[in-house]
C-alpha cells in the first residue's frame, strides 16, 4: 500500500500527461502481481469503497492522541484524513509492526470484514503504514480518494510496458477483471492477447480534423457529404447477445469508457444488434436541448428517477460499424450510411434517430447553411448545432484521426472583450509564468461601474503573447494572494483580452451569475482601454431562457 | 533566584541583564551571542559578537568582513565568562556552526538552543542535549503532524525521479545556508556522483562548507553550464528562485522543494511544487519533545513557531512552560536578493 500511495501522491502533484504515464508505467514495471493489478483497478475506478464515515476516523484519532493537539493540528492542516495520517501515533511503547499491509491485503479485508471489526482492523493498518500510506488508506475508505489520472491514462501506461497501442488495451479491457494477470502477461510478452469475449465490445473510434480555410481549395465538394455537428457527447452504442442468450447493451465514450450505468433510459430503449456511432443528446418535447442541459446527466455514476424524467437521453446516430455480426468498417461511408438509415427506419426506439444530411452544391452553399442551421434544415434544433461535419462518401471507418476523410467545421465562437483582473502561475513547464487568467466585464453595482469576473482562461495565446502577458502581470501587480496576483484594472489602465468561448450557462457559483464554456484567449487588445471592454448585459443577452 | 533574572525576553530578543548581552537580537545591539548564521538570527551591525568560528565566517560571507565592531570565537565545549555569567557553547545540529548557549549563574542553568535538530546530518556536528533548569526551545514544527521522515528515504524519491525522467532537470529549492549543502551530501551518500549545479546565491557558502572539510563532490555554477548539461541533472537554488523567471532556462524542469513544510500537501500545492521532499533542519514534533525530555529541565520556554501546542504538551508532562511570543524569527526563507535572471532560452 505504501508504494501505491506514493504513486498516488506523486500523480496528484504532477501536471504533465506524459509524466503521469511514465510514473504509472514505472510503478507497474516494478510492482509484482497481483498488487499492481489491484492498483490498476483502483486507478481505473473499478474499485471504490466508502466503508467509513469521517466520524469513525475522528473517533480513532481521539482514542490515540491528545484531543487538544489533534484540534490544533486539524486546524493547521485543514483536512481530516491528512491530519490523522500525519499525526497517527503508535500506542505508547509499542514497536512498529514489521509488515506493512499491501493494497491487496486491504482490498481483501474491506471486502470480507464484518462492519464491527472495521475500526480495530483500520487502526492496525494505520500502525503498519507510512504517512502517505495512511493518507491514501483514509481517503480510500472514506470514498474521497481522487486519482490524479484518468482510467484512459492508466491503461495507456499499461500499454506502454509492451509498446502496445492504448486502443489495443481498450479493445480487450471489457473482458478483463482485477487483478488483470492475463493483461500484464500479454503486454509483457509472456502470454497471447487475452480474448475479448464481451458480446458488446468497444471499437476504437474514427476522429476528424478541424478544417482550415486553406484546406477547402484542395477539396471537391462533390466527393463529400455533410451532417450537422451536434453539441452533445460522442458515443458508441453496442448491442450483442451473450453465450447464455442474454441481450447486452453498452454505451461507450469515445475513449472506450463504459458509461452505460449513467444512461439506463437509453440502454433500455435500444433494440438493434451491432455497433453504432452517434451523439448523446437530451431531447425534450421533440427538441434537442443545449449542452448545458445535457451536462446535468454527465459525469454521474448513477442517476435518479427525477433526472431520467427531466433530462431524457437520446441518441442521434451517424454511422454504423457493425450490424448483426457483420463488420461494416471496411465499406465506404455512403454504404454504411444507407445501412444505418434502413436500420433506423426499422427501429421502434423513439430515443434513437438518424442525424440528417445537409444538402449542398458548393462550399459557399455549405457556409451559408453552417451560418444559419435553422433555415437549412436543423429547424428548432439549430441551437444544438455547433457546426458541420464533412465526410468523404468513400471513406472507410479507420480508427484514430486519419487526415483527409473526415473534417469538422465548427461555428465561429462567440467573443467578448474582457479585462484581465487576476493572474495565477501555471503548473509544470509553466510554473514560472503567470498563465491562468481571470477576466471580467463591466457592470453597475450601487450606481458605479465595476468589473465582475466572468471567467478564467489558460490557453489560446502564443508563446510570445504569454511572455508579454507575464511581463505585464509582473509590472502591473497591485496585490498578492498566495500564488495569485491582482493586476491593475482601471477604466484607463489595464489589459483587455479578446476572449473566445463556445457558450454561456447560468451559474449560481459565480458572482456574475454566468459560466463560460471553453473560454480561451483569442487576441490581446493592447490598443483598447479597459473602459471600452464589454458589459455584463451583453453577455446576459446571449443566455437563452432559463432551463 | 528566578531564572528570568538571568535571561528574559526583551525588545529585540532574549536579554541577559547580568552580562548585558542579547542572544540572536533582531536589531543592532552592543553585545550579541549568535547561535547560527541564518539571517533571522544573525544580523549585521552589532558592537561585539560571540559565536562559533563557522558562524562568524558565514556572517562575514553574507554581510562582509565588517559585519560587527568586534568578534570572538567560541568552540563547542568551550566556556567564557561575561560579568560572572558563564557561557558554554554546545552543538545544535541545525547547520554548520550552529550552537546552543548554556548560561550559568549562581547555580541556575539556562540553555538557549536557537534552532536545532536531533537528526543525523553529515554537514554539521550532532545536537547534544545539555542538562539545565530552563530549556529554551524553538517550535517551528511544533505540531504532532510534523514528523519528518528519514532524509535518506526522501532523497531516494529524488533519485527515483531522476531515474524515471532522465531528460528533465530537477530543480531543488533549498535554503542557501545549510539545507542546500545537506541535500548535496545526501545525494552523494545515495550514490549520485554526477555534477550538481547551483544557483549563484549558493556559491560562496557552498565553497566555505568544502573548505571546512565537508565533501560535497563536483559542484558547478548553473549559469556557466549549457542547457544540455541539465538533462537529468540536479540543480539547487534558493526557494524563491525555483518557480520564478530564473527556472526558465532548464529543460522541462521537475520542481522540488526540500523543506519540513512539504509535509503538508496544501503547502506544497500552493507553491506549485511537483516533488515535495520533507527534509528539515529543524527538529520535528518527536525531536522537540525528546530534546526537551533529554535536558531534564524543570521549565520550557518556547520562542517561535507553534508555541501553544508545545506548551500544552509540556504541561501534560508536568513541566512549567511558557510561550515567549518572540517575533522576527522563522523567516530565513525570505533571504537574499534574487540572482539576475538570464534571458529565457525557450518558452513553454
Amino acid at each position: 500500500m505504501n508504494r501505491f500511495a506514493a504513486l498516488l501522491d506523486r500523480l496528484a502533484y504532477e501536471s504533465g500527461r506524459n509524466a503521469k504515464i511514465r510514473l504509472m508505467a514505472d510503478y507497474f514495471a516494478t510492482t509484482p502481481d497481483p498488487e499492481r493489478g489491484i492498483a490498476l483497478a483502483a486507478l481505473t475506478g473499478a474499485l471504490s469503497f466508502a466503508n467509513a464515515k469521517p466520524g469513525l476516523v475522528r473517533a480513532l484519532i481521539q482514542e490515540r492522541a491528545d484531543p487538544v493537539l489533534f484540534a490544533m493540528s486539524y486546524d493547521y492542516v485543514g483536512d481530516l484524513s491528512e491530519t490523522v495520517a500525519l499525526m497517527w501515533p503508535l500506542p505508547e511503547g509499542a514497536a512498529p509492526p514489521d509488515h506493512a499491509p499491501s493494497l491487496s491485503d486491504i482490498v481483501h479485508g474491506l471486502e470480507t470484514l464484518p462492519k464491527r471489526a472495521l475500526p480495530g482492523q483500520l487502526a492496525d493498518w494505520l500502525d503498519g503504514l507510512d504517512d502517505t500510506g495512511r493518507w491514501a488508506l483514509l481517503k480510500l475508505i472514506t470514498g474521497a480518494l481522487r486519482v490524479g489520472a484518468s482510467a484512459r491514462l492508466a491503461k495507456t501506461a499499461v500499454a506502454s510496458l509492451g509498446g502496445i497501442a492504448p486502443d489495443e488495451v481498450e479493445l480487450v479491457w471489457p473482458g478483463l477483471a482485477p487483478p488483470y494477470l492475463d493483461l500484464f502477461a500479454w503486454v509483457e510478452g509472456r502470454a497471447p492477447r487475452p480474448e475479448n469475449l464481451d458480446p458488446a465490445p468497444f471499437r476504437p473510434v474514427m476522429l476528424s480534423h478541424a478544417i482550415e480555410d486553406s484546406d477547402f481549395l484542395a477539396l471537391d465538394p462533390a466527393a463529400f457529404t455533410a451532417e450537422w455537428k451536434w453539441d452533445g457527447i460522442r458515443i458508441q452504442a453496442v448491442a450483442g447477445v451473450s453465450p447464455e442468450g442474454e441481450k447486452i447493451v453498452r454505451l461507450y465514450s469515445r475513449t472506450g469508457e463504459d458509461i452505460s450505468p449513467a444512461f439506463p433510459d437509453l440502454v433500455e430503449a435500444l433494440d438493434f444488434e451491432g455497433a453504432m456511432d452517434g451523439e448523446l443528446l437530451v431531447v425534450r418535447e421533440g427538441r434537442v436541448q443545449s449542452f448545458n442541459v445535457l451536462q446535468q446527466r454527465l459525469n454521474r455514476k448513477t442517476v435518479t428517477a427525477k433526472m431520467l424524467r427531466d433530462y431524457p437521453a437520446h441518441m442521434r446516430a451517424y454511422d454504423l460499424l457493425v450490424e448483426a455480426g457483420e463488420d461494416l468498417r471496411d465499406q465506404p461511408f455512403a454504404a454504411r450510411r444507407a445501412r444505418l438509415a434502413a436500420l433506423i427506419a426499422r427501429t421502434a426506439a423513439s430515443r434513437l434517430d438518424l442525424s440528417p444530411l445537409v444538402p449542398f452544391a458548393s462550399w459557399e452553399a455549405l457556409a451559408a447553411a453552417r451560418a444559419d442551421p435553422a433555415s437549412a434544415g436543423a429547424g428548432v434544433d439549430a441551437e444544438a448545432v455547433e457546426g458541420v461535419m464533412l465526410k468523404r462518401a468513400d471513406s472507410l471507418y479507420l480508427p484514430g484521426r486519419p487526415k483527409g476523410p473526415w473534417w469538422k467545421w465548427k461555428r465561429d465562437p462567440h467573443t467578448v472583450d474582457a479585462v484581465l483582473m487576476y493572474a495565477q502561475r501555471g503548473h509544470g513547464k509553466r510554473s514560472s509564468y503567470y498563465s491562468d487568467y481571470t477576466f471580467g466585464v463591466w457592470t453597475q453595482a450601487e450606481g458605479v461601474d465595476t468589473l465582475v469576473p466572468v471567467g478564467k482562461a489558460y490557453f489560446g495565446f502564443t508563446d510570445e503573447e504569454l511572455l508579454a502577458i507575464d511581463k505585464f502581470v509582473r509590472e502591473a501587480t497591485v496585490n498578492r494572494f498566495g500564488p495569485v496576483r491582482e493586476v491593475l484594472h482601471e477604466p484607463d489602465a489595464g489589459l483587455v483580452l479578446e476572449v473566445a468561448f463556445e457558450g454561456l450557462a447560468r451559474s449560481t457559483r459565480h458572482r456574475s451569475g454566468i459560466a463560460m464554456r471553453f473560454p480561451r484567449i483569442a487576441r490581446l487588445r493592447w490598443d483598447k482601454p479597459p473602459r471600452e471592454a464589454d458589459r455584463l448585459e451583453t453577455l446576459e443577452k446571449l443566455l437563452g431562457p432559463v432551463g | 533566584m528566578r531564572p528570568d533574572q538571568l535571561l528574559h525576553p526583551a525588545q529585540g530578543g532574549l536579554y541577559c541583564p547580568k552580562g548585558d548581552f542579547f542572544i540572536d537580537p533582531t536589531r543592532a545591539v552592543p553585545r550579541a551571542l549568535i547561535t547560527h548564521g541564518h539571517s533571522d538570527h544573525a544580523r549585521a551591525g552589532h558592537g561585539h559578537v560571540l559565536a562559533t568560528r563557522e558562524t562568524l565566517d558565514l556572517m562575514a560571507i553574507r554581510y562582509g568582513e565588517k559585519f560587527a565592531g568586534a568578534t570572538q570565537a567560541i568552540a563547542y565545549g568551550e566556556s567564557v565568562e561575561i560579568d560572572g555569567v558563564r557561557i558554554t557553547a554546545h552543538p545544535a545540529g541545525h547547520v554548520l556552526g550552529s550552537a546552543q548557549f548554556e548560561l550559568s549563574w549562581r547555580g541556575c542553568t539556562i540553555v538557549a538552543s536557537g534552532d536545532y535538530k536531533d537528526a543525523r546530518d553529515p554537514t554539521c556536528a550532532m545536537f547534544a542535549p545539555v542538562r539545565c533548569h530552563v530549556f529554551i526551545s524553538e517550535a517551528t514544527f511544533g505540531l504532532p503532524v510534523f514528523r519528518h521522515p528519514d532524509a535518506a528515504a526522501e532523497t531516494a524519491k529524488l533519485m527515483n525521479s531522476l531515474h524515471v525522467f532522465p531528460e528533465r532537470a530537477h530543480i531543488v529549492g533549498a535554503y542557501s545556508l545549510g539545507k542546500a549543502q545537506r541535500v548535496m551530501a545526501l545525494l552523494r551518500a545515495a550514490g549520485h556522483s554526477a555534477p550538481i549545479y547551483i544557483h549563484g546565491a549558493l556559491e560562496k557558502i557552498t565553497a566555505y562548507y568544502q573548505t571546512r572539510g565537508i565533501p560535497l563532490g563536483d559542484i558547478r555554477l548553473a549559469k556557466e553550464a549549457k542547457k544540455a548539461d541539465f538533462a537529468g541533472a540536479v540543480v539547487i537554488a534558493p526557494p524563491t528562485s525555483i518557480t520564478d523567471i530564473w527556472s526558465r532556462k532548464f529543460p522541462d524542469p521537475v520542481t522540488a522543494f526540500a523543506s519540513g513544510w512539504m509535509r503538508v500537501r496544501a503547502r506544497a500545492r500552493q507553491r506549485g511544487i511537483e516533488l515535495p521532499l520533507v527534509i528539515s533542519d529543524h527538529a520535528d514534533w518527536d525531536g522537540l519533545t525528546a530534546a526537551i525530555s533529554a535536558t531534564g529541565c524543570e521549565e520550557v520556554w518556547v520562542t517561535h513557531g507553534a508555541e501553544d501546542a508545545l506548551v500544552h504538551w509540556a504541561m501534560t508532562r508536568q513541566l512549567r512552560a511558557r510561550p515567549l511570543h518572540m517575533v522576527g524569527y522563522g523567516e530565513e526563507e525570505n533571504e537574499g536578493p534574487p540572482e539576475e535572471p538570464p534571458a529565457p532560452e525557450a518558452t513553454p
